[in-house]
């Protein structure tokens, strides 16, 4: 995973609440195992009319389709970003489309970690502090950008203001030194070796032979 | 110390808290299907890792397989073949238990693992699937996680969690024999929000839940996702024990014994803290339905879809582009809309209880020629079972498809879905936006309902059905 320490971006406010992992990919988008190349699916169902028919085309109003918004990095969303289905494909499909980070009042929870897990910065930010960074970008969103640092777990809009966010230190370490979780968990193999054998005397019924 | 139920699982599973305040949590089991599944083995394939334990791994092909009697490996979906065989094969290769296509142990992950007895009291359970909460129902600490976190529980056995907050619910009152369990979920998320239980670990407890079987109890934990919960959970009681007793991946003769010791420990202690507590009266509660497209926007069968509230610009946006989608407008009535498909079927409510009230319903009656509708057992086991009883020919007479077990039309996937503007009863627990189908307007509600519905050809009030003799 690519490290990560600060990122100045474009950002596009798509100011819904309860934005679910089958708007951001749908179903049937997801077309193979391999989760490469899942960008050009991203929130099909909102981006393109006609999806999947000769006639397919961009929908002129979806915002990430609109020239202000070219090459947009970060989204600003409503509450409860990412909730319902787990499929790790939504994440995916961000992160191939270029999105390095979310701000929204809240986050669906499995979606959180999909998204720290791939690089992709979550950050959780009052509701009125979204829309007032939404109200200064949409005046000029190209040059009108946000400056995220997580080292300082901080959000800096296009007035200069700082906004403090809260992010795990475990989770931001991932993050700043580009770690692979599994390998991180690997080197404590003698750890859970031990509390499995504990365990083994403590609830014997739950191993399976 | 005075614990929760939570607090029990959770510490027994605890490996190591991390400075950072996260905790490694032991995983005890985890379930994988074709389609999430297949991406966590193929990236372990690739990264040349072993998974740790492939005797506590099991697999089922749920999502993607076609429900179409006479089914192969083909499927209407483009390119769902390539997930059913990379699936297949990577099962195999890693050693893990798979209950493929035509194993009579087929069927939806979450009904499959309390019916092998896969899932226990006590124990920690994964899927990469967020209906994997369903499982709390008989007291195992469950959820569901993404391809990444799955990954990382098949090679280290161990996941790691912030410890969620934790919340009580407690149904208690007299309910109406017409309400059942999803009518009580919609309920609490109707009222509490889709967001409601968001940072927390639910117990629903009280009375009410106490009463219920143990099938209900699934589907009430089934849609603490759709509450934004951690996950939920229900203190196993003699209803749960009989229930796993004999399941085969259950204990059995001394380790049965030993795990009855255990779990008959695994209720909340008297005075536990819980960070909210909330009571709800089941008198306030009749039959269910969703008139939107979030499981909040759900109303009492004989109520009206409401205004928009002045005090939320967010809310009310939402809200209006729900009334687009679902061509409806506030102060409208739900019950008498016309509908022209029903399903019965997945992992909220496709097990033999669900279909038994069902077939109740539809016991001499038939399905109105207006309305395509559809049953799909949640297992193979559930399909034979109910074929054992009779149900699938009360099914077949009142009009209604019977269909192989798996998740089929709960989620639009790319082949099969209902209709762009057709509105749809349904059984299921998501009716967001194409969820059925692109274009396709689902109303969530009991198997009880949808069976009622479907008779009408509009959406009922099960309990105004004329009751046949
Ligand atoms: S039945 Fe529906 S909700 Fe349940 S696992 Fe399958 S697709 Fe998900």
């Amino acid at each position: 995973m690519k490290k990560f320490s600060t990122h100045l971006g474009i950002a596009a406010p798509l100011l819904k609440i309860n934005i679910d992992t089958d708007a951001i990919m749908p179903s049937r988008e997801m077309k193979s195992v391999s989760k490469v190349g899942l960008g050009k699916s991203l929130f099909a169902n909102w981006r393109f009319l006609d999806r999947g028919s000769e006639k397919e085309k961009l929908n002129p109003d979806f915002i990430l389709n609109q020239n202000e918004y070219l090459n947009a990095t970060v989204l600003l969303t409503g509450r409860n970003m990412g909730c319902g289905s787990s499929r790790e494909f939504a994440v995916w499909a961000l992160v191939d489309y270029g999105i390095r980070v979310i701000i929204a009042p809240s986050f669906g929870a499995i979606f959180f970690t999909n998204c720290i897990r791939n690089g992709l910065l979550p950050v959780v930010l009052d509701e009125k502090i979204i829309s007032t960074l939404s109200n200064q970008v949409v005046l000029n969103p190209q040059d009108n950008r946000i400056n995220i640092d997580i080292e300082g777990c901080r959000v800096t809009g296009p007035d200069g203001i700082d906004h403090l966010f809260e992010l795990q230190e475990g989770d931001q370490a991932m993050l700043l030194e580009g770690l692979d979780a599994i390998d991180v968990t690997m080197k404590l193999d003698s750890v859970i070796n031990t509390f499995k054998a504990m365990d083994l005397i403590k609830r014997p019924w739950a191993y399976l032979g | 110390m005075a614990n929760t139920l939570f607090d029990k699982v959770w510490n027994d599973h605890v490996v190591m808290e991390q400075e950072d305040g996260s905790t490694l949590v032991h995983i005890d089991r985890i379930f994988l299907h074709e389609r999430t599944g297949s991406a966590a083995l193929a990236s372990i394939e690739a990264s040349g890792r072993k998974i740790k334990t492939p005797s506590h791994v099991f697999c089922t092909m749920d999502h993607i397989v076609d429900t179409f009697p006479g089914r192969t490996d083909q499927t209407t979906m483009p390119g769902g073949s390539e997930f059913i065989k990379v699936t297949r094969d990577l099962s195999l290769k890693e050693n893990i238990t798979l209950f493929d296509l035509g194993d009579a142990r087929q069927g939806i992950s979450h009904v499959v693992s309390t019916e092998q007895g896969i899932a226990l009291p006590g124990c920690t359970m994964i899927c990469p699937d967020s209906h994997t909460c369903t499982l709390g129902g008989i007291g195992a600490l469950a959820t569901g996680v993404g391809s990444s976190e799955c990954e990382h529980a098949l090679v280290t056995e161990t996941l790691r969690f912030t410890k969620p907050k934790q919340m009580r619910v407690i149904f208690m009152g007299e309910k109406q024999p017409s309400v059942t369990a999803k009518d009580m979920i919609l309920h609490l998320i109707a009222v509490y929000s889709a967001a409601g239980g968001s940072g927390y670990a639910v117990e629903f407890a009280g009375p009410v839940v106490e009463d219920l079987e143990v099938e209900a109890r699934l589907t009430l934990c089934n849609m603490a996702v759709e509450f934004s919960a951690f996950t939920g959970i229900i203190a196993p009681d003699e209803k749960v024990f009989n229930y796993l007793k004999g399941r085969p991946y259950a204990p059995a003769g001394e380790s049965w014994a030993q795990a009855m010791e255990y779990w008959s420990t695994l209720a909340t202690d008297q005075g536990a803290h819980f960070d909210r507590e909330i009571t709800i009266d089941c008198k306030d509660i009749a039959p269910t339905v969703t008139w939107g497209t979030s499981p909040q926007h759900a109303i009492s069968i004989d109520g009206k879809v409401p205004a928009l509230s002045s005090d939320d610009a967010d809310s009310n946006h939402s809200m209006e582009q729900a009334l687009i989608y679902m061509g409806l407008e506030s102060g409208q009535m739900i019950e008498g809309l016309p509908i022209q498909a029903a399903f019965i079927g997945s992992c909220t409510n496709s097990r033999l209880s669900d279909l038994r009230v069902a077939a109740d319903i539809l016991k001499g009656r038939k399905v109105s020629t207006n309305v395509r509708a559809i049953c799909v057992p949640g297992s193979t086991q559930v399909k034979l079972a109910a074929e054992k009883e009779g149900l699938d020919r009360i099914f077949l007479d009142a009009g209604f498809e019977w269909r192989e077990s798996g998740c089929s039309m709960c989620f639009y996937a790319g082949g099969e879905g209902f209709i762009s503007g057709e509105r749809v009863i349904t059984s299921t627990n998501r009716n967001f936006e194409g969820r059925q189908g692109p274009g396709c307007r689902s109303h969530l509600a009991s198997p009880a309902t949808v069976a009622a519905s479907a008779v009408n050809g509009s959406i009922t009030d099960v309990r105004k059905l004329e009751h046949l003799t």
